[in-house]
């Protein structure tokens, strides 16, 4: 009898010290996206489908010779979808699928590196003018207001046209200096409310460096923000990135991507009958796009907790 | 307000200034010039030297930007194109006023189809409708541009054959007869129904939160208690606090939609500003391309400028002392 009250005794603080424990604990925004997913159905088949679209991809691409899948054959050209060609071949007889899996490569790569560039651009920027305001702020956002009255398309095709021996490399470049604006904005002004609040002065008080504030202070509490304009950002800079190698002024042609898939559709009697051509870089283009965008809004919901699901 | 607009006038200065130097100076790295393609094996390279030596470009690099300039501003000289072999001017003249058409049937479109729709969304929110424009607004946000213009040019122009799959205006037709006018539009529409459905984005989800927001705001709370009709508070009072966002992207709008007229234009085929830019990179025509650049970037200036005028005429409190 008395062994049970024990027992009821240490279960029932056992409870209490967990409840305890879970209302110190604030979940990591890692378990709040995961709740989110479980939540939003469609949200985990886009993860899904992408995931395996980028694992083939890249797998794909990695066991594919790319100097044989670019070999001309012209005994081959413009054959409709057989057996030995899944998706067709194009007007120098390659093989459609296999120029699929490298330029879907690249694309993801460069949307990718130029994400990359733009967010930390972004984030240094952005740190350093919302959290000293004043003339350094002024300054650089008059910078970035120009840059974005430029018209970016316009002066990257030319720059494209312009440089010597161009490469993958300076289309990076280039694409960087012209898109690092958004972000910078996007930081700078989480950067600026997150400067007014209390632990920010408390920090300042104590002595803490003004490099340490920005880094372990004011990044952590931005970072969902992040998170979130970084996944939108890579769909939006594939899109570019695309979109440029379409008109023909993206990667050089020596690195194929979808986009320059996709612009075979300008090859005269593609439209209307040689659809494998272009089609399936164009729906590879639209499915990624989609699932990127909705897994985007899907941890842009999780960051913000009166929009969760979960 | 004036105020407002003057100092607004006197920031772009610079920046077109600096604009101007960016498109010189790319103008400078193109390789080769006017004369190069004159010369053959039988030319005397002399002849080609002085050819130069009139022309300017052997002075210092300044004194070539200083001539630039002043021949734009003179004479509104940009050159001449060497493909085309007539003045920049006239031959961007030609295609500016078919852009312009197809911008402005584009925003008229677009208008049509956000405005309602954000209302709605917003009015009705959490219905069935509601659920339906999220969606369509993500895809449209999520969408590629030049993805889209394909397919629906293969599903409109080549399958149903609804709409022309190139051209701007049909062949033969005489010039200023109504006939005229009605082929361009049919010519336009395609792209114009493109572009805009893929540009209402914003519009649409701005005007819905703003509308949604607007719904527990103390004065249409008023205008209800006071007995003003449902329908009358929306079109009157809500419709129009929710107008300054629009007013705002309005700027931003003509920007997205100059850039966007480089893929539509090239895609559907349509002779305008930026099926002409892409042709002339082609043909490695500089005198165009920098032309074009250098309007294109004045036109997104004015563009932000005359957002920001609208919002200072709309919201009092935005214009600066």
């Amino acid at each position: 009898m008395s062994d049970k009250n024990i027992d009821v005794k240490a279960v029932a603080s056992e409870i209490d010290e967990k409840a305890l424990k879970e209302a110190n604990e604030v979940t990591s925004f890692w378990e709040i996206i995961k709740r989110e997913f479980k939540a939003d159905k469609t949200a985990t088949v886009c993860l899904i489908l992408l995931i395996i679209i980028f694992a083939t991809v890249i797998i794909g691409s990695l066991i594919l010779d790319q100097k044989a899948v670019m070999k001309i054959n012209l005994r081959n050209k413009y054959l409709p979808p057989s057996k030995d060609f899944i998706l067709g071949t194009d007007i120098g007889g390659r093989s459609i699928a296999a120029q699929l899996l490298i330029g879907g490569r690249n694309s993801i790569l460069i949307g990718f590196a130029v994400t990359m560039f733009t967010s930390i651009i972004g984030i240094m920027v952005g740190l350093i003018t919302g959290f000293y305001g004043g003339k350094v702020d002024n300054g650089i956002m008059r910078i970035a207001d120009f840059v974005s009255v430029l018209p970016a398309t316009l002066l990257i095709i030319t720059f494209v046209v312009v440089i010597p021996q161009y490469t993958m490399w300076h289309f990076i470049f280039i694409m960087t200096i012209f898109y690092w604006v958004g972000f910078t904005r996007l930081v700078r002004s989480k950067a600026l409310s997150e400067n007014r609040k209390d632990y920010v002065n408390a920090s300042r008080i104590m002595g803490t460096s003004d490099l340490k504030i920005m880094l372990t202070g004011i990044l952590p509490n931005i970072s969902s923000i992040i998170i979130v304009d970084l996944i939108l950002s890579f769909a939006g800079n594939i899109g570019i990135e695309t979109g440029l190698s379409f008109l023909g002024f993206g990667l050089p042609p020596s690195t194929p991507s979808l986009g320059t898939l996709v612009s075979y559709a300008r090859t005269p009697g593609a439209m209307s009958d040689m659809l494998w051509l272009w089609l399936p870089a164009s729906l590879l283009i639209l499915v990624m796009m989609l699932c990127i965008n909705y897994v985007g809004q899907a941890v842009r919901r999780a960051s913000d907790a009166k929009q969760r699901l979960g | 307000m004036w105020k407002t607009v003057l100092r607004r006038f006197l920031v772009m200065i610079p920046q077109l200034f600096i604009l101007s130097i960016i498109v010189f100076a790319l103008g400078k790295m193109m390789p080769g010039d006017p004369f190069t393609g004159l010369i053959t094996p039988n030319i005397d390279p002399s002849a080609i030297e002085r050819l130069r030596e009139e022309a300017g470009l052997n002075d210092p690099i300044p004194v070539q930007y200083k001539n630039w300039m002043v021949r734009i501003f003179r004479d509104g000289d940009f050159g001449k194109s060497y493909t085309y072999k007539m003045p920049v001017t006239s031959l961007i003249g030609e295609r500016a006023a078919n852009t312009l058409w197809l911008s402005l049937l584009t925003l008229i479109i677009m208008y049509l189809i956000a405005v309602p729709m954000g209302i709605y969304a917003g009015r009705y929110q959490n219905s069935r409708f509601d659920k339906a424009v999220i969606v369509y607004n993500f895809i449209s946000f999520a969408v590629p541009l030049f993805v889209f213009a394909l397919i629906v040019l293969l599903i409109f122009g080549y399958r149903l054959g609804w709409c022309p799959t190139t051209g701007s205006v049909e062949l033969g037709i005489e010039k200023g007869t109504l006939a005229y006018a009605l082929s361009k539009l049919h010519y336009m529409i395609a792209p114009a129904i493109t572009a805009a459905v893929l540009r209402t984005t914003y519009t649409v989800q701005y005007l819905r939160n703003e509308v949604i927001d607007a719904k527990n705001q103390d004065y249409v709370k008023t205008a209800r208690s006071k007995g003003v009709p449902v329908n009358k508070i929306y079109s009157h009072h809500i419709f129009r606090n929710s107008l300054l966002p629009i007013a705002a992207f309005f700027g931003f709008q003509i920007t997205g939609l100059l850039s966007g007229s480089v893929f539509i234009e090239t895609i559907f085929g349509y002779s305008g500003m930026g099926e002409l830019f892409i042709s002339s990179i082609c043909s490695r025509d500089y005198s165009v391309i920098n032309a074009l650049v250098l309007l294109f970037g004045f036109l997104t200036l004015v563009g932000s400028l005359l957002s920001d005028i609208i919002m200072s005429a709309v919201d009092p409190r935005i214009r600066i002392e």
